[in-house]
């Protein structure tokens, strides 16, 4: 059994007068690859948002191991770039997280290599296309180091190659021992990059189990409704 | 009819002359009010970003007034500024009433209104965009308002651009607290009212529209910068 990551102890989240997470209860394992999965509007990129401290819960409270946060990065479903070079979106991330000045020039070339963005570096970012600009904000996220990355429907508005080449990345920085935290709608993605699924309906977690174990015998109405929702269309 | 075209050739001849006194009034205005677009910047533009992105009581009061703000009619700044600079205000020790110096405060309490409402507006819509992004990389509430300054610095241009061409375009306040004495404070907008009432309406005219050159340069070329920069940075 691998170490818990995190626990989310009955996490509540009320927005507008609305239960948007209702006691919710689980444990995130430490160096997997956790898949959200779940119907719109069922709560699962709250959730994350509340993992990863972007908004405070109601009631309840999300629990590191160890009880220190560890580095953490987010990647989302449009890239934010700011209006500055490649190479300075990263340097931008760096700075904020208190690397020293020398080092940051070469930690981020050395990410921008490594994703196959080195020719780019050089370039403003917001006018790369919109593949480029994911893959430029997963660098920014990787060249973090970071121990959690969380994943909000990274590929939902990308071509079916820039699509490949962000879980391609996502692979290889799970494979360095980054827990991995991602909300998809998309199955196929689910089954390739997931270890762990973890089901949400209506605000609720219906089921966490192996991914092999989801999509054979999905335990829950809900999750069963949604598996065969989706692929009836895929 | 011809009066209209007697100052056209005033005008020209003027200018062509390179007529000193012309050149001083000219010079002046630019002087006093690109002090003051300076100075009103430099408090606006933070005040814009705070208003945008903090999170204060009364922060929305404190927008609606600087919107309010933007109004301040020319003669009351003027008339608010001559008692506080009059010998028996309470900076009337200072001798600053009828200099320059007088006018360029007197700008600033006019146009930083203006800046900091529109740059509080180009600020806000960008951290709609930004927020989730820069809170995620552990940006602090002051850092978070000065990159979006930094980021949105072409639209800003707007802003303060708008402040310029009030300042520069006002004749109440500098009227008021600068005296319109010759070759000390008299700039080309009391040159015009002067110069009307005393019926030498060529000279007036042709003063009319160097201003007129003047600001529409000047939004020439901020609206060249602005489209090269949306081209290179997107």
């Amino acid at each position: 059994m691998a170490d818990a990551l995190l626990a989310l102890e009955s996490l509540r989240f009320d927005a507008g007068g609305r239960t948007l997470i209702d006691s919710v209860s689980a444990r995130i394992l430490a160096g997997r690859r956790t898949v959200i999965l779940g119907p719109n509007g069922a709560g699962k990129s709250v959730l994350m948002r509340l993992m990863h401290g972007l908004i405070e819960p109601t009631a309840g409270r999300v629990a590191w191991a160890d009880c220190t946060t560890p580095v953490q990065a987010m990647v989302f479903q449009r890239p934010v770039m700011l209006r500055r070079s490649v190479l300075d979106n990263l340097i931008y991330a760096l700075s904020l997280a208190g690397v020293t000045h020398v080092e940051r020039t070469t930690r981020a070339l050395d990410v921008l290599h490594r994703v196959g963005l080195a020719h780019l570096a050089s370039r403003p970012a917001r006018v790369l296309s919109g593949g480029e600009q994911q893959r430029v904000a997963l660098a920014r996220a990787w060249v973090l180091r970071p121990q959690v990355l969380f994943l909000d429907e990274p590929t939902a508005s990308l071509d079916p190659g820039s699509s490949a080449e962000v879980e391609r990345l996502i692979g290889v920085i799970a494979a360095e021992g980054c827990s991995i935290v991602m909300v998809t709608h998309n199955l196929g993605q689910a089954r390739r990059l997931a270890d762990d699924i973890l089901f949400v309906a209506d605000g609720r977690i219906t089921e966490h189990t192996p991914v092999a174990d989801f999509f054979a015998a999905p335990r829950s109405a809900q999750a069963e409704h949604y598996i065969r929702g989706e692929l009836s269309w895929t | 009819m011809s009066t209209l075209t007697e100052s056209f050739a005033t005008a020209g001849a003027l200018v062509i002359q390179a007529d000193p006194q012309l050149l001083g009034i000219v010079a002046l205005s630019l002087k006093v009010s690109l002090t003051a677009v300076f100075l009103a910047s430099c408090l606006g533009l933070p005040i814009g970003a705070a208003v945008a992105v903090g999170r204060f009581p009364g922060r929305r009061s404190l927008t609606v007034i600087l919107n309010g703000l933007m109004g301040l009619p020319p003669v009351v700044v003027g008339l608010l500024v001559y008692l506080l600079l009059s010998r028996a205000g309470p900076l009337g020790a200072m001798g600053l009433l009828f200099t320059p110096t007088a006018m360029v405060i007197a700008q600033v309490v006019l146009i930083t209104p203006i800046i900091a409402a529109l740059s509080r507006q180009i600020v806000a819509d960008a951290w709609r965009e930004y927020e989730e992004q820069l809170r995620s990389l552990g940006a602090s509430t002051p850092r978070a308002a000065f990159t979006l300054l930094l980021d949105t610095r072409f639209s800003l241009s707007t802003a303060v651009l708008a402040g310029l061409g009030r300042a520069v375009a006002e004749v109440g306040a500098v009227m008021i607290v600068g005296g319109n004495i010759d070759g000390v404070t008299r700039v080309m907008t009391t040159t015009i009212a002067l110069e009307t009432s005393k019926g030498d309406l060529p000279l007036a005219l042709a003063l009319g529209f160097i201003l007129i050159s003047i600001v529409l340069i000047l939004n020439a070329l901020a609206h060249a910068v602005r489209e090269w920069a949306v081209r290179r940075y997107g």
